[in-house]
């Protein structure tokens, strides 16, 4: 989180601590805190304050965005498509749909080509379909940072009348925000924000309807109240990230550029994902003959924390379903995602040494494997 | 199927075997053998499936065939079981068959960390 959003977090606890639907003073006043909160960030979004939802996470604000749509075309059909390498919030969502119906045509996923861009054609293929209510495609992969087409998305979806929804997790305060879908959900967490809290996008023009009971909460779309101080943190959050995305993306992509140049020199390697149609802070690599787990393990030990997608690395023992639907190489993976410059004041430092380290590193885990010349 | 040269295939059971074990066996395998020799590769882990092509690719070997082969007995099957489970219990696997090309140097500059930038640019 940016230094300035905690310093409202806490500012924010004692302002707007009180309950925003009450209408003493003290809940007047956090009202008008929340209010001001999701004006920011619906102006920042381009978007309506009323077209503005706050929920409890990304992938809440995602998920209630797919039950809407769908739930709201419920008598044109029940039919999803989504990319192969959305969020597990869609993907498992539009499977369990499918499977609660016995109909396993009424989830689609669509592949990706070897960089994780969408098949287009195919996503026209299957909006053709009739009784499809919805297509999910992302503005950009948060583990590969390959962007989508959405504006082409979005034109072909709205030939055939059915509703984009975008997960814009991955990009907001990192990348261009999306202009171009019929629902879009965020996370906080992405520009900088608090843990939290989800954003929700509803445009006016949209037909999306909140299946269960009606709530007043969030113009209707959630029936879980947004926690005022989180809000206000988000929204400064915003402002500042916002004011310094131009020059933290340039930064930020001047720095993936350096790691990609050097995890290619490393011998047996696949660095995933389109190089230059990308987000500007992510970076993913799969290494030959390097179990991820240890890798994970051996940077961690020289004080680096990365992610990784490789099955050994996950609870499931399942590989990254970005990474399988890709076709690249699962195992060795090592994901980085770069935090905002006003957070780690020391990233460019902190990535040389990771640069200079990570051979070794890497050597390490093969000889273990005894994998040093295959 | 198979070129005639090609009288007996290497087979590299690796069921049981975690990532990257199994794509490690195969390496080793096809590490001295000569241009057209088959491996068949036998893999339960979920990850060869998705890296033993993507290391043929890697390497410019060619992937023949890939069979997925059904669990032997449902019954005894739990998803945790995977690396335990004993011989000819094995919770289904998948059968590659991969043709070895002809081998190239392996010293640095393998092509394949430069290739996902040659084909977009």
């Amino acid at each position: 989180m940016l230094p300035a959003a905690r310093a409202t977090l806490m500012a924010a606890l004692d302002a707007g601590w009180a309950d925003p639907r009450r209408l003493y003073a003290e809940g007047r006043a956090a009202r008008a805190l929340l209010d001001q909160a999701r004006e920011v960030i619906a102006d920042g979004l381009g978007v309506r304050p009323a077209e503005v939802s706050f929920l409890p996470s990304g992938p809440a604000a995602l998920r209630a965005g797919l039950e809407g749509l769908r739930y709201g075309a419920r008598r044109r059909g029940a039919r999803m498509v989504a990319t192969a390498v959305e969020h597990s919030a869609i993907l498992t969502t539009g499977r369990y749909h499918a499977a609660a119906a016995q109909d396993p045509t009424l989830f689609a996923e669509i592949p990706v080509d070897r960089v994780g861009r969408v098949d287009l054609s195919a996503l026209e293929e299957a909006v053709d379909v009739p009784g499809t209510v919805l297509a999910a495609v992302q503005c950009a992969n948060a583990e590969i940072g390959t962007r989508q087409p959405l504006e082409r998305a979005h034109a072909l979806c709205q030939a055939r009348e059915v509703p984009l929804l975008v997960d814009a997790m991955a990009c907001l305060g990192r990348d261009a925000t999306p202009e171009h879908f019929d629902v879009m959900a965020g996370d906080a967490r992405s520009w900088g924000g608090p843990g939290g809290l989800g954003v929700l996008v509803v445009p006016e023009r949209t037909r999306w309807r909140r299946p269960g009971p009606v709530s007043e909460v969030e113009h209707g779309r959630t029936d879980v109240e947004p926690m005022v101080a989180l809000a206000l943190a988000a929204a400064e959050a915003w402002r500042q990230t916002e004011a310094n995305r131009v020059d933290d993306s340039a930064l930020s992509w001047a720095i993936t550029g350096r790691l990609r140049a050097a995890a290619g020199t490393l011998g047996d390697v696949d660095v995933v994902g389109d190089p230059d149609d990308r987000l500007p802070h992510v970076l993913t690599f799969s290494l030959l003959y390097v179990d991820g787990e240890s890798l994970v393990i051996e940077l961690d030990r020289r004080g680096f924390a990365v992610g990784s997608g490789s099955a050994c690395t996950s609870s499931t023992l399942e590989p990254s379903h970005v990474l399988a639907a890709m076709g690249v190489l699962t195992h060795g993976n090592v994901r980085l995602t770069l935090p905002l410059g006003m957070i780690a004041p020391t990233l460019e430092h902190d990535v040389s040494r990771f640069i200079a380290e990570l051979p070794g590193a890497v050597a390490a885990v093969r000889a273990h494997l005894g994998a040093s010349d295959l | 199927m198979n070129p005639a040269s090609d009288p007996s295939p290497i087979e590299v059971d690796a069921r049981g075997m975690r990532c990257p074990l199994p794509v490690i066996r195969l390496a080793d395998a096809a590490r001295d053998a000569p241009a057209g020799t088959c491996i068949v590769v036998l893999a339960s882990d979920p990850a060869a499936r998705y890296d033993i092509p993507a290391w043929c690719r890697m390497r410019e070997h060619e992937l023949a065939e890939v069979t997925q082969i059904p669990q032997k007995s449902p019954g005894t099957d739990s998803p945790g079981s995977r690396g335990g489970s004993a011989e000819g219990d094995h919770p289904g696997y998948f059968r590659f068959v991969v043709l070895v090309r002809a081998q190239r140097s392996k010293a640095g500059g393998t092509g394949s960390g430069s290739e996902p930038r040659s084909r977009t640019r």
